[in-house]
Order: C-alpha cells, then structure tokens, then sequence
C-alpha cells in the first residue's frame, strides 16, 4: 500500500522579481510537507521565508518550479481555480491581524464560510461562534476589530482561518506583533490543531525559540533551504 | 452575491458623509435631467401640437410637383422634353366633387373644399392685404380648429343672411372696423364686393389674426370669377401620424400635390431631431460629471481598502469579486442617487409647471410652461446614471483587483 500524497510538495520552486536588476525571493526549494506536520520556517531577514509561504499559498506564482498541494499540480491553475483552492484548502493568519474593521469578529469568521457557501446562515453563524468560544472569544463574538486586544484579534484571525476547516493553516510570524502572553496562548492554539485537529501547520517565524518547540524546522539563507531537520522533542503542548 | 453586497453596503455605508455627497451629485444630475427633458419635450410637443391644430393634416393644392408627361414623349421613344414648369393652374381641382366623394369614402377623419384667394380687405380707407379663404362652414367645423378660437360670432353665422366675412381681431383693429361693420373685398382679378363682419377670432398667431379672412365658397368663386372651382381639398385625420400616408395615396390618385403637415415643416421637425440629440448630449455631459464624483469614492474606497482587497483575495475572494464588490458600490451609490434625484426632477417638473404667465391672451399663446410628464426621461436619465455609475466603479475596481495581493500584504506586516 503506497503511503498517501505528501499535502505540499515542491520542485525547484524559484521566484524572481523581474525589476531592472532581477532579484531572487526563493530558489531552487525542493521538500514535501505532510499530514499533521507542525512546520517552522526560520531564517534572517530577507531570507525569502515569507515569500515561501504566499508562494505555498497559492498568493504568489512562482518563475520556475512546480508546486502540487494534495496531490494536484498547481500550475496550470487560472486565477479562479487558485481563489478556489485558497478557500477550500488554506488557511491564513499573518504577522497583522488583518481582520476586515467594519465587521464584527463573528461576521468576520463568518465571511469565509458564506463565501463557500457549503452551509446554511444558521449552521454558519453556530460555527462561527463555536469557532470563536473554543478560541477564547466567548464574550466578544460581536466586538468589531478596534475594541478587541492585539491577542483578541490574532485568536479571531485563527477562527477565521480555520473557518472552513482546512488541512493546511499557513502562518506568517503569527506571534510577531504581540505580547509574550498573548503570543504563548496563539502559539498553543496553533500546537493544538496540529496534535487535536489533525491540521498541518506552516509557520514563518524568526523566534528560534518557538520554532523548536515545532515538529520540524526549515532554515533559509538568501532564498535557498539550508537546512530541514525533524525536532524529535516536539510535541502536544503541556 | 449577497455577502458581496452585504461588504459592499458596509463599505459605502461607512463612509457616510463622502457617499452622501457622491448621491447627491447623482441626485442632482438626475433632477436636472430630468426636468430639463420635461421642458424640451413639453416645448416640442407643444409645438407640434400647434402645426397639428392649426394646419390641416394634408392639404390637397391644385398644383402639381413634376409637369405631365408631355405627348411627344409618349408618341417617341428618342423624344425627351426637359425643363417644363408645371403651369400655374387657375382652373383649380378638376372635377372637385368626384375627388372629395372618393376621399370621403376612405379617408379615416374629415374633408373640407376651399377655394383659396388673394385680395385685399378695404374700410374707411384703409386697406390690409388677405388671403381670402371661402369655406363651406359645416365642413370646415370639422378640419380646422379655428372654430376653437373665435372671440366674436362664429363659421355659423356666415350661413345667415347676404355677403358675410368673418376675420382675425388684429385685422379688425387695424381696419377699426368691427361685427357688424361691412368691409370691402377686392379679389386678385379685380372684382369687390361689399361683405358684414359677423365674427371675429384670435388664434394668437399674427399672420392668421392679420391676413386672414374666412367668407362662403360659393362667395369666393363668385368674387374671383371662377364658378365652381375649388382649388383645395383639406383634411383633417383622426390619427394625425398617418397623414404622410394618406396624401401618397391621394397624389398618386389625383396628381395633385399632396402636402402631409411632416412634409410641410419638414425643416421644423429636423430642427427637433437636432435639438433632441443636443439634449441628450447635455444629459450624457451632466451624468458623466455625476460618474466622476463617483470616480472619485470608489477610488477612495479601494485605495483605503487596498489591504482588504488583498485579504479577501487570500481568504479565497477571486479577482472577479473584488471588481464586482466595487462596481455593486458604485450602481448602490448611482441607484440611491437616481431615486433622489427622480424626487428631485419631479420637484423640478411640477415647479415648472405652476409658473404662470400673466399675459392678456385669448388665442394659443403660451400663458405656463409647457412641460412633459414622461416616465421615459427618469428612466433615461437613471440609465445613464447607473451607466456612469458602472463605469466609475469598474474602473478603480479593475484597477485595484489586478494588484497582487502579496504586494500589499508585504507592504502591510
């Protein structure tokens, strides 16, 4: 029995800014990411991490390479079929919040799941205030953006992201703008869908520290992976 | 569509003071439009109007448009005859009475025989060129509207007695002659006679309320010496559109030239089709100047939105989306300015209405302003409301759509 397909895997994956002195984010990256993986990228500034994981998002289009999720090639892949497969596979939480102001942190968990339109309003809004309580979030399902806490915000960017359940949850420097309390509580919700829900975790981060407590650590130099080693002490948070 | 409305209405609805300002902008192109269509529609149905009532709606002449076919050119082939003028023919209408039967028998309105004449009209005096008309008043009741306008007496009253006339007040007043008085009628070919005023109209028209004088037919033919002749036929349609129609096939018929009132004011009717297309022109400038205060809000709108843009894009939003998210802002945006502004052009409309001019008239003179109450000009003037409004949306939309979102977010973070 052949093992299933890895959920990310790459090929020579490059991408190069075509300005008046081209310049290369990410080269030649070759891996393959699974189920339940609890992945860190980590490098120094202007290492090409966060270029990586829009390119592994489907939110950038690679110069050269090939880049297959679940098994299916993404290149030949229009812009629709692209919008399509964000919705349906990935998740995203980034180093802001970025949560839509004028809306509230239930409808903006909402939105995701309207837009896939695979539940009725009602189940909608019961998962998105699920999603919300098992965050922490019980109180302030109706607060808009500006009157909740930097970690408020972050925890309704992740029940957003999780709102159609993906398999993969991409994280940019997720922790990055918040406190050390409130980046703890957001790094153990992440630990928790990988070790509880089964999800796959890519997160760019350039705290050494939080990347060794993941699974596996993914360290790039001028756009090229240096190094992919498995941390074997990872594991359930607690 | 209905989370991308909900977004776009939470967009809009945001920015309350800046969308006001652009719905009013809309409003006020619209009301404008539409009352400024009112009045060039009202001015020119009025004046259509006025040609319909006070002209016949085909008028049969005893002229003819192109000269017979000469018989030299029927007896041979290589015969060929050029630059022949159709004779002015003072014989009038040949066999009148079989050409007003045959007309009675199809034409869908009335038909009228006159005999048409200059002269001059004479009293104490004082003389006042005419065009002396002879009618049968019966008849003509029933083809011309002037019956509407008389101020003193009526067609009836030429029936009555001896020699009558009845004729405008403005010529009354220049003879100083009035009902009752017995005026002078001296025809083209010499002959006069004495005629009693027992009637006097005022069309507000001055060369009919002038030069105009109304008497019997058989007093006509009496006066300018042609016994039984009459040289037009007038007639006066129950559907005035169909007068083009009926005069091709009455010329084709009778020969002779038959004139619809379109043909008669042909140039007054281009002249309209020009001012129509001036008009739309105003409308299509004044709603483009609306679209660009819209322009300018949408482009507000996705220049601040720019981040949200780019996160919706990643939450799985294609860009198909994001242009419909903005180009809906914008329609909301030109649909709530259309709505106020066919309040504001009704406004406009019946103000316009109720002006009233205070001026001493009897006749067809105008006394308010005409003005149409049509359902088309706020259906145009919002079609090109939302046309711009479309337009001003989708081009920011499109602009902003095609940004790729890792530019912004990376600008953001």
């Amino acid at each position: 029995m052949s093992p299933p397909p890895a959920l990310i895997e790459t090929e020579g994956l490059t991408r190069i800014l075509p300005e008046v002195v081209p310049v290369t984010l990410v080269e030649d990256v070759t891996l393959a990411i699974g189920e339940r993986e609890f992945v860190a990228i980590t490098g120094p500034s202007g290492s090409g991490k966060s270029s990586l994981l829009y390119l592994l998002g489907l939110l950038d289009r690679p110069t050269r390479g090939r880049l297959r999720l679940a098994g299916i090639d993404t290149d030949p892949m229009d812009e629709a079929a692209r919008a399509a497969r964000r919705l349906a596979m990935l998740g995203f939480v980034f180093q802001f919040h970025f949560l839509l102001p004028e809306f509230s942190a239930r409808e903006n968990v909402e939105i995701p799941m309207r837009k896939l339109g695979r539940l009725s309003r009602p189940a909608i809004r019961d998962r998105a205030g699920e999603l919300l309580e098992s965050l922490g979030l019980a109180g302030h399902v109706d607060k808009r953006p500006d009157q909740l806490s930097g970690g408020q915000r972050q925890r309704v960017a992740v029940a957003r992201a999780l709102a159609n359940d993906p398999p993969l949850l991409l994280a940019d420097e997720p922790t990055g703008s918040l406190d050390s309390q409130s980046s703890e509580q957001v790094f153990a919700i992440l630990a928790d869908l990988v070790h509880g829900r089964g999800k796959t975790v890519v997160a760019v981060t350039h705290d050494l520290e939080l990347a060794a407590r993941m699974g596996r650590r993914i360290h790039l130099v001028d756009g090229r992976v240096v190094s992919d080693e498995r941390i074997s002490a990872a594991g359930p948070p607690g | 569509m209905r989370l991308i409305l909900d977004i776009a209405v939470t967009h809009i609805v945001g920015r309350g003071r800046q969308t006001l300002v652009a719905i009013l902008g809309v409003a006020v192109g619209v009301g404008f439009s539409v009352a400024m269509a009112a009045l060039m529609q009202g001015g020119q149905d009025d004046l259509i109007a006025k040609l319909v009532d006070t002209m016949p709606h085909v008028q049969i002449t005893d002229d003819r448009r192109t000269p017979p076919v000469q018989p030299a050119e029927l007896a041979f082939d290589a015969a060929a005859i050029a630059g022949l003028r159709p004779r002015e023919d003072r014989r009038g209408i040949i066999n009148p009475t079989a050409a007003f039967a045959w007309l009675k028998e199809w034409v869908p309105g009335r038909v009228a025989a006159s005999l048409t004449t200059q002269g001059v009209v004479r009293y104490l005096g004082r003389d006042v060129g005419a065009t002396v008309v002879g009618i049968e008043p019966k008849a003509e009741r029933g083809v011309s509207s002037l019956v509407e306008d008389f101020v003193d007496g009526s067609f009836e009253a030429l029936d009555v007695g001896g020699n009558n006339v009845v004729i405008g007040d403005r010529m009354a007043g220049r003879l100083g002659a009035g009902v009752g008085d017995t005026v002078t009628l001296v025809s083209s070919s010499g002959l006069s006679r004495g005629f009693k005023i027992v009637g006097l109209y005022h069309t507000g028209i001055t060369a009919r309320d002038e030069h105009e004088a109304y008497i019997l037919l058989k007093s006509a033919q009496i006066l300018d010496a042609r016994i039984n002749v009459v040289n037009e036929i007038r007639i006066r349609l129950d559907d005035p559109a169909a007068a083009p129609a009926v005069a091709r096939r009455a010329e084709a018929r009778l020969g002779y030239k038959s004139m619809s009132w379109q043909e008669a004011n042909e140039q007054i009717l281009e002249a309209l089709v020009v001012r129509n297309v001036i008009m739309y022109t105003v409308v299509a400038a004044i709603m483009l100047v609306a679209g660009f205060g819209i322009f300018n809000i949408i482009s507000t709108i996705t220049h601040e939105k720019a981040r949200d843009i780019a996160i919706m894009k990643s939450l799985g939003f294609s860009r198909g989306d994001m242009q419909r998210l903005f180009v809906l802002e914008g329609l909301a945006i030109g649909l709530a300015g259309s709505l106020l502004g066919w309040l504001l052009g009704f406004a406009l409309v019946y103000a316009l209405a109720s002006v009233h001019f205070e001026l001493n008239a009897g006749g067809r003179e105008l006394t308010r302003l005409p003005v149409a109450w049509e359902p088309l000009h706020y259906a145009i003037a919002a079609g090109f409301a939302l046309a711009s409004a479309a337009v001003a949306g989708y081009l920011p939309a499109r602009k902003a759509a095609r940004q790729p979102p890792v530019d912004i977010i990376r600008g953001a973070t």
